[in-house]
């Protein structure tokens, strides 16, 4: 591209790949490679064993409330307000390979966690950290729901964005970060308890293929987007999530004033980290 | 159950109306159906193709296809029927990016859906997110079957392809090339004659080897899955044309202006064929899209 100046920068399509020429001539070992890495990137679950047995016997998760946190403020915020207030029991993980996976296979199993409530197993949560590949979005989320009951199923979704990504007309009046944006399926009835996502912006990854899924499959489901302009672990991120379970109130119990104690063990790491003048 | 439905194409229900059978098949078992397929919504009974022109982008070089698709839906206010579930696209969703009105804002859209303007005889089949790339091929076979199923008299491909990739005689003249399959060519000849466009050129495929051997080839760099789906297309026997424009990545809303107005000369969508650009309405999605809104420096 030739720019108002005359030099030429290359930009990048925003549109196709660079090599989108056909892939006729590969030969059988090329295809093999192809093939292994293909099964390798597939998305394995593993269920607790009482869960796995119900699952073989043809009965499908008892579901009422599917709660699933994307990214590490999401995430946190479930294990600050929720996870500790009552019993819950981790009941599977899913592990998912791909190109940022680190070479341990043993660390993807803490990234994305399936949990229950001990009482009241038709609340489920699940927490994700790790990065679920473009490739692998539409079959994680195949793979989740084929689990679960889809009768009176609810889905809600707590999703980390950018503020960075979030497009507005007057940028110079948005001082308001973080807040949340809402989005649901044609099923959902609900209100929800924000301001719904404005066009252009759109949402993508993770909770982009569950509301597709919840749209096609006719399930409930909302997902609240939360804009953010701190980079990692922060606590006032974590607490703008807080309306959109308190509407869940009586299925799910959450803690309104966690202790400190156990907020500085999920957010100091990070605080060390970005500050510049240690 | 649910795994039987899922690998079925067509079920058969054969048991008698009792308490206990009621709701044995609902809108949850009929949407397990080949969900991997087409759906249409629940509202509308299955709409019927047959003898629809269907226009579709190809996701290429600027997005100029998905743009010109983006003009048609919301100046033809054409309706929602239906949309494609499948892993072979990139998961995207969003409000609706056509809203004329504040009731008609919160509707979920997702990265695939078509629209039709049943007067028109039009169906659209919108795409907002890249395909993956290892599964371009899937998503061609799956194409070139629903197209074949729905019975469309002709399918009509938007297109750009990388400007800098021109060659020599390419660069002459207008930027705008046409590809028809020889199925679409049969009935489709003086229309095209009269319309004056340049078909696009084959190049030989090692430019400066004279090798009597190679044929010249059809070559469309950025172009996403526009070839392939042209040559499925002719090994079908489908009547498929491109239409596609050389250009470059940046503000590419000029060149969605100069494709959909080809493609209004050709089939008559609007009902003055001026070259005036203001006869489409721009979508509401389109705001900020290549002005990211930043204030002016003074």
């Amino acid at each position: 591209m030739a720019t108002f100046f005359g030099e030429v920068l290359s930009v990048c399509s925003r549109a196709v790949e660079e090599d989108d020429e056909d892939l006729l001539e590969e030969n059988e070992e090329d295809e093999q490679i192809r093939r292994e890495l293909e099964e390798k990137r597939e998305v394995h679950l593993h269920w607790s064993p009482e869960v796995s047995e119900s699952l073989k016997s043809g009965s499908k998760l008892q579901c009422s409330d599917f709660i699933l946190a994307v990214g590490h403020n999401a995430a946190r915020f479930l294990s600050v307000h929720v996870l500790t207030s009552a019993n819950w029991d981790a009941v599977g993980h899913a592990s998912v390979w791909n190109e940022r996976s680190r070479a341990a296979t043993g660390q993807t199993s803490e990234e994305c966690v399936f949990y229950r409530q001990k009482d009241n197993p038709s609340v489920l949560i699940c927490q994700v950290t790790c990065y679920v590949a473009e490739d692998q979005l539409f079959q994680w989320t195949e793979k989740v729901f084929d689990c679960l009951q889809h009768r009176e199923l609810n889905v809600t979704v707590l999703s980390d964005s950018t503020v960075a990504e979030y497009k507005r007309a007057d940028y110079v009046s948005c001082s308001s970060a973080p807040f949340l944006r809402s989005l649901h399926s044609g099923a959902f009835t609900g209100q929800p308890v924000c301001q719904s996502l404005e066009q252009p912006n759109i949402v993508t990854g993770l909770s982009a293929a569950v509301l597709n899924h919840c749209e096609v499959h006719r399930i409930a489901a909302v997902v609240y987007q939360c804009y953010s302009d701190v980079i990692g672990l922060d606590s006032v991120t974590m607490e703008t999530y807080k309306p959109a379970l308190t509407k869940l109130g009586k299925s799910i119990q959450l803690d309104p004033s966690p202790s400190t104690d156990v907020l500085r063990k999920f957010v100091r790491n990070t605080n060390i980290q970005s500050n510049l003048y240690i | 159950m649910d795994d039987l439905l899922k690998e079925s194409d067509f079920v058969v229900l054969a048991v008698d109306l009792t308490p206990e059978t009621t709701g044995l098949i609902s809108h949850r078992e009929l949407s397990l159906i080949s969900q991997q397929h087409w759906s249409t919504s629940a509202e509308n009974s299955a709409p019927c193709f047959k003898d629809f022109t269907l226009v579709m982008p190809a996701v290429a070089v600027g997005n100029v296809g998905q743009l010109a698709v983006d003009l048609m839906v919301s100046t033809l206010n054409m309706s929602r029927v239906g949309y494609m579930h499948t892993d072979c696209i990139i998961p995207m969703a969003g409000n609706n990016p056509y809203a004329t009105c504040k009731e008609d804002v919160k509707e979920l859209h997702t990265p695939a859906e078509v629209y039709t303007a049943a007067e028109l005889k039009l169906a659209v089949l919108q795409i907002r997110a890249p395909i993956i790339q290892t599964k371009s091929k899937k998503f061609r076979q799956l194409l070139v079957s629903w197209i074949k199923a729905s019975g469309f008299s002709r399918t009509v491909v938007l297109s750009s392809s990388h400007a800098y990739q021109r060659d020599d005689q390419q660069l002459q003249g207008t930027p705008l090339r046409y590809v028809v399959t020889p199925s679409l060519l049969k009935g489709s000849v003086d229309a095209l004659k009269e319309l004056g466009w340049r078909e696009l050129e084959r190049v030989a495929p090692f430019p400066g080897l004279t090798d009597a051997n190679t044929e010249p080839c059809l070559y469309i760099p950025g172009g996403g899955i526009t070839k392939g789906l042209y040559t499925d297309s002719c090994a079908e026997d489908l009547p498929l044309a491109v239409l596609l424009l050389f250009c470059s990545e940046g503000d590419n809303i000029p060149d969605a202006f100069t494709l959909v107005n080809h493609l209004n000369d050709w089939l008559h969508l609007l009902d003055t064929p001026s070259q005036k650009p203001n006869q489409w309405k721009i979508p509401t999605s389109w705001s900020l899209l290549f002005d990211p809104g930043l204030p002016n420096r003074c």
